[in-house]
């Protein structure tokens, strides 16, 4: 099965009003290409997971200045000055979610999990509305799930078949989200033959991979 | 005075011991790394993904795809290694990280900390701050002692908190306050300064340490 798409391609699988999921920590590891794509076909209305806004010129930041996002389900936002701006105006629909626990609800979504027990939060206004369960005497907050229609992530290098190997500090959420969505699309910045990397090396199994479109590179 | 950040970067850092993993917050806290005691051998986590960090590179020398979590030019020293979010948090909750400083809004007697938003006016996210302060065996807050003169230390936090009762020692250009059962104990005191100026900038009722000693400059 030929997994290497056109950006085009990669792109015509969003649509208005999808949840997607956007890898990499303030824009390092974050697939510049699809994201500048998805400005310039006007998708509108998105609900984007991902770690943070990054910067208002980088990435999923460019997505909320450019006002394709309704909702953002991040960590952290204070590098983005109009994700504050757009949030206490009501036009953007912001959930803070603790870095640590975002990440374990990805992966649960991607697990077959019904969700994750956490002491992050506790005592504080992240418990709100939560249920808490009690092991062996200790509390925790019930974390659900998150799954997305679409995770767009960013590898180093991607055999034909989809296996993955990120660099560096850009691997942060790129191997979580790809196994949390209906469709994953990885933009690599080097593509290479089926068999040139080492099977011990590879971070992402191909088996989450659905498209692979070639990075800037 | 000398230098108000070096002052405390400096006594914080004698807190550490050797084989410590330890996570340094944005700001003041990374000053911390330039004054690990001489034999000690600590490593630094940057909780995007890495342990081993290194100082920041030389303008020019930057190293593509590493940086810290505060999204800035980072580095890594030999016996680095590199993770995902997931990882890189359960090594923060799951109780392998000996160390965690960060600065405060605000800190209380019950070892409350509010340091992620303020309601109406700044809310940058929780970031990771909320598992590192809920996960590392031992929470410093690292912080000048009020903020132009607003007391920062309270005998309750008035701002939505970042974790409940997880605060064990505050540090500041003043002195050194341990929170204990019974409040917040003021083991160590700057020596030009009187205890009741160091009263005088905090709100919380200090109790003095029987052997209250100078702070080491």
């Amino acid at each position: 099965m030929e997994k290497i798409i056109t950006l085009e391609e990669a792109v015509s699988k969003i649509s208005d009003g999808m949840t997607v999921m956007i890898g990499g920590f303030l824009g390092t590891g974050s697939p510049d290409l699809l994201v500048d794509k998805i400005i310039e076909k006007g998708i509108r209305n998105l609900a984007v997971v991902a770690n943070d806004t990054s910067f208002p010129d980088q990435n999923i930041g460019k997505l909320v200045v450019g006002k394709n996002v309704s909702k953002v389900i991040v960590s952290h936002i204070g590098t983005n000055p109009e994700t504050g701006r757009q949030m206490n105006a009501g036009e953007l629909d912001v959930v803070l979610v603790p870095q640590g626990t975002l990440a374990e609800q990805v992966r649960a979504g991607g697990a077959g999990l019904g969700g994750v027990l956490t002491p992050t939060g506790l005592g504080t206004i992240v418990e709100e509305g939560k249920e808490k369960v009690v092991v062996d005497g200790k509390t925790f907050i019930l974390e659900k799930p998150i799954r997305a229609d679409i995770a767009i992530i960013r590898a180093s290098k991607v055999d034909r078949k989809g296996n993955c190997v990120f660099d560096k500090a850009a691997r942060n959420f790129n191997p979580l989200m790809a196994m949390a969505a209906d469709t994953v699309i990885v933009e690599a910045d080097e593509i290479v033959e089926v068999g040139s990397i080492d099977p011990d090396q590879v971070m992402t199994p191909h088996i989450f991979v659905n498209y692979i479109v070639k990075g800037a590179k | 005075m000398a230098d108000v950040k070096t002052i405390i970067a400096k006594r914080v850092a004698m807190e550490l011991n050797d084989g410590d993993l330890v996570n340094l917050g944005i700001g003041l806290p990374t000053l911390v790394a330039n004054f690990v005691p001489e034999g000690i051998d600590v490593t630094f986590q940057s909780e995007n993904g890495f342990i081993g960090m290194g100082n920041a590179p030389e303008t020019g020398a930057e190293i593509e795809n590493l940086v810290n979590a505060g999204g800035l030019p980072s580095s890594v020293l030999p016996g680095a290694a590199f993770f995902d979010s997931a990882m890189s948090f359960a090594i923060i909750r799951g109780g392998h990280l000996d160390c965690t400083v960060l600065g405060a809004l605000q800190v209380d007697a019950k070892g409350n900390l509010a340091n992620w938003m303020i309601p109406g006016k700044k809310v940058p996210g929780m970031g990771g701050a909320m598992d590192l302060v809920t996960g590392a065996k031992k929470v410093i807050v690292a912080m000048t002692h009020t903020a132009k003169g607003d007391i920062k230390i309270l005998e309750e936090c008035t701002l939505p908190l970042t974790a409940k009762g997880q605060v064990n020692l505050i540090i500041t250009e003043m002195g050194v306050m341990e929170v204990t059962a019974k409040g917040l104990v003021l083991k160590e005191i700057h020596p030009d300064l009187s205890v009741e100026e160091v009263q005088a900038a905090t709100s919380a009722k200090l109790i003095i340490a029987p052997d209250l000693k100078k702070m080491c400059l």
